[in-house]
């Protein structure tokens, strides 16, 4: 189990700084939702972290390690946003499972494989399968199955229910939180949704134009935004009008 | 137990060569290889037989196609060469395609710096006629069939590398390498196992053109005299050999020629085969049809009719069905309306048909969707014979950027309209387009009306598509999911205007969405679709508490809002929707209804009145707030409240 530092950390793309001097720590076992619009900055962040995105300086640590340059799968894993590109068409599910695996027996492999489809409410007997047979939540289980078996201490999510339809997005949201909480991986959830991640997360940070605006316990940042940013954010949040006794 | 899918190669390569471009292929292929392998063995003799008596004769009975210069038999010789010719035009082939798959992997494998190095090296050596740089290489290897060889494989090496290098630079950009990149997959792995497998497609197609190429290459290196030299022979030698004899014996000099072209057809053929067998054309196995009844002649006797307020509305629609081939009916008698000035909203799941229904308005069902309705009346028209689009009814999509072209200006997508359909000069429909962007509230409009869509932000892009369709005077808007792709600001920006066109304008709103929070923002009141059917009509106001349909209140209770306690599980609806070819007797939700009863596995419920203003399609409607449930059962009524 493990806790997710960054200090100080910048990103940039050429002349474009998309992620601005951000400082955040995701305590071991507790989930962090990182919220934002479009081009805030949040998803650059979240690759950023598992090494997608150049970190110009600043520091990724993992329980107060960095993570250098090293080889072989690394302690933090990131679910795609979008479940339809992040799986390889030619590859069959159990394959793409397998990869996150550690070397072993190939007997132990398949049992491993099942293990994890089992987990994410996925039956073994479809790892023969390639992801154009399986629904967008199911490869979105995959996804999630993969980056599990690489058994991560830090979890990235990135907009992982945001290309998922309505009725699935709510069985997502609930395995990975019972999954979360039985495994008890440090987990950093990007959203724009803030009901989403208000539901899911300990505490939440905003982001606004690559810099970390407010950072603090959701039921604190969510009743009482101090910035702006956060305010407009909360106000954009679409409801569906309770009935007049709810009032 | 893990069957092998019916969609892995054997299958596929197995069902592609059951079309007739697969038999075309197998066939063509077999012949080539038998006169390949048996010319030389059973013609041999006879095409080195001199036989000076028989010299330069033309076509007869013994000798087909006349005899050479030596009195060889040219038939036997064209045939004879089959197997040299394909022999070369393989191994350049072969140094071709691999290196120019080595060379075009190498960027993805190698460091950021060698594989720039390697890219431009490429480029330039792609810059290079291609035919020059063959003879520079000729030259330098020398005459004879081994220079020829590795110069025509050596000058194949760019095209492929710099076609296998934009490939894989595409493939490498995707999130399924960049998850195997986190899984710290070495790269050569990667390569084997992501990056050749999703190229394989478009690389066979052109290996296969380039062989065809090369063939010709070859030839043409032969028939200039440095390629194969005597006494070997291939069909670019012959055609040398004949040519000077072309008025005199035509068909011994064809010959050759005809050989080639023949050959590279084949090449061109099985490059095709592999390549749908490999990717994913594959020819579809044929679903079974359903038997589907021809709708179109029996609509009013099952379509649900519209309330007597309805008489009146903007938008009446009775009995819509579109369907697909193969008996799959994505939309299965859709009755709705619109009243004048109405917000309406319609929710669904992907493949619930609510897009369907929206295009099915418009007239844009893409092909081959079959629409068939009793009746679609906007406006007092019949809108099957005469579309209303673009005037008095506008369409929003969901994906502002492909609904904008993007080498127009803004302004003048906008003033087609008008120049189009309401019949105005260019600089009247100018300044109505300015105006109307001005509308939609796009700052400093004449400067913005200019500039192309690439220069607009996401948010404007809709602004602007919205602002097109303002620019006849709509009286319906059908705006398709048409905050889907923008930020939760932007949505709340882009549904704040839509309200305010409609208070402007008067128009009526049809919004489609699959999140009913957007919906429940503009409109007042909600349709939700369910394998392509209407299961509920519900003012937004009952949403949150009232809703009857099972499945409504389980796509209410699924999306987690600012009132969820986080200590309860998200309410999640078993099971998934049935495909559009699967629709059985009873009602489509059924399999995932925890209220379901033999009746409703029985027999499908149509949309009927349920207390006021409100209709419903279900057996046992939850909590009845104000109204009996027309037809359930008291004890189902009890056990579902």
């Amino acid at each position: 189990m493990s806790s997710l530092e960054l200090r100080a950390v910048t990103v940039r793309y050429g002349r474009f700084t998309a992620v601005r001097d951000v400082d955040l720590l995701v305590p071991e076992g507790t989930v962090t939702g990182l919220v934002g619009g479009s081009g805030s900055g949040k998803s650059t962040l979240g690759r950023a972290v598992v090494g997608l995105a150049p970190v110009v300086s600043g520091q990724v640590l993992v329980d107060g390690g960095g993570l250098g340059r090293r080889r072989g799968r690394g302690p933090v894993q990131l679910v795609f946003q979008n479940p339809y590109a992040s799986l390889d068409p030619r590859m069959t599910v159990g394959a793409t499972v397998a990869e996150a695996l550690p070397r072993t027996g190939r007997a132990g492999r398949t049992a491993e494989v099942a293990r994890y489809l089992d987990l994410v409410g996925i039956d073994p007997a479809r790892a023969a399968l390639t992801p154009d047979a399986l629904s967008g939540g199911q490869r979105q289980r995959v996804a999630l199955a993969r980056a599990l078996a690489a058994r991560p201490g830090v979890l990235i999510a990135d907009e992982i229910t945001s290309a998922l339809d309505v009725s699935v997005q709510g069985a997502v949201l609930n395995l990975l939180r019972a999954l979360q909480r039985e495994l008890g991986f440090a987990m950093l959830f990007i959203s724009h949704n803030l009901a989403v991640v208000r539901y899911l997360c300990d505490q939440v940070a905003v982001m606004d134009d690559g810099r970390l605006v407010e950072c603090g316990p959701s039921a604190e940042v969510l009743h009482h935004p101090d910035h702006p940013t956060t305010r407009t954010l909360l106000a954009c949040v679409p409801t569906i009008p309770q009935a007049e006794e709810a009032s | 137990m893990p069957h092998l899918p019916a969609n892995s190669l054997p299958h596929r390569l197995g069902r592609t060569l059951r079309t007739p471009l697969g038999v075309t292929a197998l066939t063509a292929c077999v012949l080539l290889t038998l006169v390949a392998v048996l010319g030389p063995v059973l013609l041999g003799a006879r095409a080195d037989q001199v036989d000076t008596a028989a010299i330069d004769q033309g076509s007869s009975a013994a000798h087909l196609l006349g005899t050479d210069d030596l009195g060889r038999d040219i038939a036997a010789r064209v045939v004879v060469a089959t197997r040299l010719t394909l022999e070369l035009t393989l191994m350049a082939s072969g140094i071709g395609v691999g290196g120019g798959l080595l060379l075009g992997v190498a960027p993805a494998v190698l460091g950021r710096r060698l594989g720039r190095l390697v890219t431009s090296a490429v480029g330039v050596l792609v810059a290079f006629p291609g035919l020059l740089f063959v003879l520079f290489l000729a030259t330098v290897f020398g005459v004879g069939s081994t220079g020829a060889v590795l110069a025509v494989g050596l000058a194949t090496i760019p095209p492929v590398a710099r076609l296998v290098q934009n490939l894989t630079a595409s493939i490498d950009g995707s999130d399924y390498v960049a998850a195997a990149r986190i899984l710290g997959v070495g790269r050569f792995r990667l390569v084997v196992r992501h990056l050749l497998p999703n190229i394989a497609e478009p690389c066979v197609l052109f290996a296969a053109q380039a062989a065809a190429g090369i063939l010709v290459a070859f030839s043409g290196l032969s028939f200039l005299g440095l390629g194969v030299q005597p006494p070997q022979y291939d069909w670019g030698r012959l055609l040398n050999d004949q040519l000077n004899g072309i008025y005199v014996n035509p068909v011994a000099a064809l010959a050759p020629g005809a050989a080639v072209v023949l050959t590279g057809l084949v090449f061109g053929l099985v490059g095709e085969v592999l390549a749908q067998a490999g990717g994913h054309r594959a020819p579809q196995e044929r679903r079974q049809a359903v038997a589907v009844a021809p709708t179109a002649t029996v609509p009013t006797a099952t379509g649900p009719r519209p309330d007597g307020p309805d008489a009146d509305a903007l938008v009446r629609v009775r009995d819509l069905r579109v369907s697909f081939p193969g008996g799959r009916e994505a939309v299965r008698g859709v009755s709705l309306a619109v009243g004048r000035g109405e917000a309406l909203g319609l929710v669904g799941e992907s493949g619930s048909g609510k897009s369907l229904t929206a295009l099915a308005l418009a007239d844009l069902v893409p092909h081959p969707g079959q629409v068939s309705a009793g009746e679609i009346r906007f406006d007092g028209h019949d809108l099957r014979t005469d579309p209303r689009l673009g005037t008095t009814l506008a369409m929003v999509f969901q994906d502002p950027m492909a609904s904008l072209n993007p080498a127009l200006r803004v302004g003048r997508q906008l003033s087609e309209v008008a120049e189009v359909h309401l019949g105005a000069t260019r600089s009247q429909a100018a300044a109505r387009a300015v105006d109307r962007l001005a509308a939609v509230r796009i700052p400093s409009a004449a400067r913005r009306a200019g500039q192309r869509p690439h220069e607009y932000s996401g948010g404007m892009r809709q602004r602007a598509v919205i602002a097109m369709g303002l620019m006849g005077e709509p009286k319906l808007i059908i705006a398709d999911e048409p905050t889907t792709a923008l930020d939760v600001t932007v949505q709340q920006q882009v549904l704040d205007l839509l309200a305010e066109v409609r208070a402007d304008t008067g128009a009526a709103l049809l919004l489609i969405s699959h999140d009913l929070a957007v919906v429940a923002q503009v409109c007042t009141r909600v349709l939700v679709m369910y394998a392509g059917r209407i299961v509920e009509d519900l003012p937004v106001a009952e949403l949150a508490r009232g809703a009857a349909h099972p499945y409504t209140r389980a796509l209410v209770g699924a999306v987690p809002t600012m009132a969820t306690d986080p200590d309860t599980e998200l309410a999640t609806i078993p099971g998934r929707p049935p495909e559009p070819a699967e629709h059985g007797h009873g009602c489509s939700f059924a399999p995932r209804c925890a209220l379901a009863t033999g009746r409703c596995l029985g027999t499908e419920p149509e949309l009927a009145a349920f207390g006021s203003g409100r209709r419903v399609a279900c057996w046992h409607p939850v909590d009845p707030i104000d109204a009996d449930p027309i037809d359930a059962d008291p004890i189902d009524a009890e056990a579902a409240s």
